[in-house]
């Protein structure tokens, strides 16, 4: 069992976790994911590394509440416990050499956009970051993100927050203004991770994408996590989730993520009910 | 041995077979010619004592007849389930040259569950001896390894990765063949025995071999099996509706997705093609006839005679209704694509798969005829969900962080055969990491014979 020592909620969807795990906090970096289970008869669900603290024991989990699982995890409160933490998983974001570097974020996906860009600052690098979010509501961690980034762009869909449009409109102008960055690091939904690569090709500057598909053990046993790269068949889970951007087939990767879809809606449609009737006893 | 009437157990995940009254299992017994040489001991990988524990049984002392067996089996009630008998211990009965070879399987499988549901004593701990051994992996190899050192004194810990200890016996084998119950049960035997169990621990990951050495183990046991799934590499293949045989049995058994009221979302129903001949290849099959498929179809690209799966299984699958399209071979996976729409759900999934039809050819380098495409015999056949069961390699997080472990291209770790020793001083390796995807019975072996090693090289250090 795993005890949760802080929980925040960022905003009306989006939770903030600590869990204390010491042996995932004492090797977790920035670009790997952990699988939890919020109880005995729960999915498994990846999710990726917001942050860790290595002398407290604890790693950080960012999470939108998306489906019967995060619901299950949303409602667990401080001093509560989750059922298993296992990690960490995959291979830690490639920040080596890296002088300059533009990280996209696009909504939840800034959660783990965050501890890269981190990372980067802190190794010297000149960090550029881009953060998208559909609404004024919806921001998370504009405060994180100023403090490891020489320039910070933050844009909404509606404008009611920063500037108005999608990332990919403040990228084109800093490519086309002569940045040179070594990498631009892509973290969001698929579509926009797709854009963002579209955006950048013109220029041939280098894109690294993290690809965060339906997996069920995360160590290379199911293969649900497949994806097309380059032509060849890869697993997010041992061999990612970090890839090159130009060579992930985005469509495959967009159409085998609706795979389970309407059952996930159904699900969550059950547990909120369940949680509906709950609260009217 | 009785089995279910196929039409009833083809809809549910309860036991095929239902087991041995203690009256059949002792007019089985009885048929033990109780031979001087016993040459059924020589087809057991790990060595039972057939003829003792076959003894104990005609004076009708199931429960002595259970310790015979553990004394060189940690996984009786397992084994009396999934070992291939007809090839090992039974294979070499002196009964079977005229006749019906005595079934041990089923009377080692009758001693366990007669312990399992009858023993309530708490087992005799063995005397520690202050060593400290680690043990990768929960599946046949780990288990066997752990309980064999432990019963030797050592303090073991098996680190597994999931959320439940048993390896292949909890994801792969299904509940039916297997009950999940079994595997808990005889988890908890080895728990007793003081073997301390560390699940959510990924080697490799959350702690590396050399970590462990640090940590104060002094020997090592790799049982990491081979989880790692193969594609065949056609087209298609990243359709919605195209799983590897580890995923659909995965998500089925470890996940539970067999349970109506389970969290894991899983495709039921249709038409379902398993490619593949083994033994995954019937549990696959025959848990998609539970899930409610309406047709399943095993499509294998040799014949029935070289059929790599337990004849069993065949039988099994073959009475519950499952159909072989043997000689065949899938060249394409086909998706449905609305040219008018876009946004249509149903684009992107499985709507069929062009199959070739195969002859058998010249002889490969393992003497089994070689399968050859029939030119321009393709067809398309109906399906909306696809299992590739065409086997799995070893996992290959443990080579890629362990430096020293030698392994061969295929990604097996290299052992010494007869002790199960690694290019890497202290660590020792057994079951399919080694061998690629074999059987649970193999891996016990291995694990027993790794065992048997680390004691010596701990002893002799």
């Amino acid at each position: 069992m795993y005890r949760i020592v802080r929980k925040k909620r960022l905003n009306p969807t989006v939770t903030m976790m600590d869990i204390e795990a010491p042996a995932v906090a004492r090797k977790a970096q920035a670009g790997q994911f952990i699988i939890l289970r919020v109880n005995e008869e729960g999915e498994r669900i990846p999710l990726t590394v917001a942050g860790f603290d290595r002398d407290e024991g604890t790693v950080k989990i960012i999470f939108q509440v998306v489906g019967a699982t995060t619901m299950l995890l949303d409602r667990k409160e401080e001093g509560e416990y989750i059922t298993d933490f296992v990690g960490p998983l995959g291979v830690p974001t490639h920040t080596e050499g890296m002088k300059k570097v533009c990280v996209v974020g696009g909504g939840v996906g800034c959660a783990i956009a965050l501890p890269v860009a981190q990372k980067l600052s802190a190794q010297g690098c000149e960090v550029h970051s881009i953060v998208g979010f559909r609404e004024k509501d919806l921001v998370i961690l504009q405060e994180e993100f100023e403090a490891c980034s020489a320039k910070l762009t933050l844009m909404t869909d509606d404008g009611s927050c920063g500037r108005k449009g999608l990332v990919t409109e403040p990228l084109k102008e800093a490519l086309e203004a002569g940045e040179d960055y070594d990498c631009i690091i892509a973290i969001g939904p698929l579509v926009m991770m797709k854009f963002v690569v579209a955006t950048a090709k013109p220029f041939g500057t280098k894109i690294v994408v993290s690809m965060n598909p339906v997996m069920i053990d995360g160590t290379g046993m199911c293969g649900g996590c497949r994806l097309t790269v380059g032509g060849v068949t890869k697993f997010a889970c041992v061999d990612g989730p970090d890839f090159d951007g130009y060579l992930v087939d985005f469509d495959e990767a967009i159409s085998r993520s609706a795979q389970y879809r309407e059952m996930e809606t159904a699900a969550r449609e059950k547990t909120c009910n369940l949680f509906k009737k709950e609260g009217a006893n | 041995m009785p089995t279910r009437d196929p039409k009833e157990r083809a809809r549910d995940f309860f036991e095929v077979t239902t087991g041995y009254t203690m009256e059949m299992a002792l007019n089985e017994a009885a048929r033990c010619l109780d031979c001087k040489n016993s040459p059924c001991v020589s087809g057991c990988p790990v060595g039972v004592h057939i003829p003792d524990f076959i003894r104990e049984l005609k004076k009708g002392d199931a429960e002595s007849a259970y310790r015979v067996i553990s004394l060189s089996s940690s996984l009786p009630a397992v084994c009396g389930r999934v070992c291939p008998q007809e090839s090992q211990c039974e294979s070499k009965c002196v009964r079977g040259i005229k006749n019906e070879p005595v079934a041990i399987g089923r009377l080692e499988r009758f001693v366990a569950d007669y312990h399992n549901e009858n023993c309530t004593e708490a087992p005799v701990l063995p005397e520690k001896n202050g060593h400290k051994v680690a043990v990768v992996g929960s599946g046949p190899s780990g288990l066997t390894c752990a309980g064999d050192l432990a019963r030797k004194g050592y303090e073991v810990t098996v680190f597994e990765a999931l959320h439940e200890a048993g390896g292949v016996l909890i994801y792969g084998i299904p509940e039916f063949r297997l009950p999940k119950a079994i595997v808990k049960k005889e988890v908890e035997t080895l728990k007793a025995l003081g073997v301390k169990i560390e699940k959510n621990t990924v080697v490799g990951r959350t702690i590396t071999v050399d970590e462990l050495f640090e940590e104060g183990y002094e020997a090592i046991f790799l049982g990491s099996g081979a989880g790692l799934p193969r594609f065949m590499g056609i087209p298609g293949e990243q359709l919605k509706g195209v799983f590897s045989a580890n995923e659909y049995l995965t998500r089925t058994n470890l996940m539970k997705a067999y349970k109506q009221d389970s969290a894991t979302p899983m495709i039921r129903g249709g038409k379902v093609a398993v490619v593949g001949g083994g033994n995954v290849a019937m549990d696959a099959a025959r848990t998609a006839l539970r899930l409610g498929a309406e047709e399943v179809y095993i499509v294998y690209r040799r014949s029935m005679d070289e059929l790599p799966a337990r004849k069993e299984e065949v039988e099994h699958a073959i009475e519950e209704g499952v159909k072989f399209y043997l000689l065949q071979n899938p060249v394409e996976i086909l998706g449905y694509q609305n040219p008018d729409d876009r946004r249509d759900p149903q684009n992107g999934w499985v709507k069929g798969m062009k199959v070739i039809r195969m002859e058998l050819g010249e002889p490969d380098e393992k003497g089994r005829r070689r399968p050859v495409e029939i030119p321009g015999s393709e067809y398309e056949l109906e399906v909306d969900t696809v299992i590739m069961s065409i086997g799995t390699s070893p996992n290959p997080l443990l080579k890629q962080t362990t430096p020293g472990l030698e392994t061969t291209r295929h990604g097996c770790i290299v052992v010494k055969e007869e002790d199960c020793s690694t290019s890497k001083q202290g660590v020792y390796a057994g079951g399919d990491a080694v061998t690629g995807a074999a059987t649970v019975i193999l891996a016990m072996g291995a694990g027993k014979s790794a065992a048997k090693a680390m004691d010596e090289y701990i002893t002799n250090k």
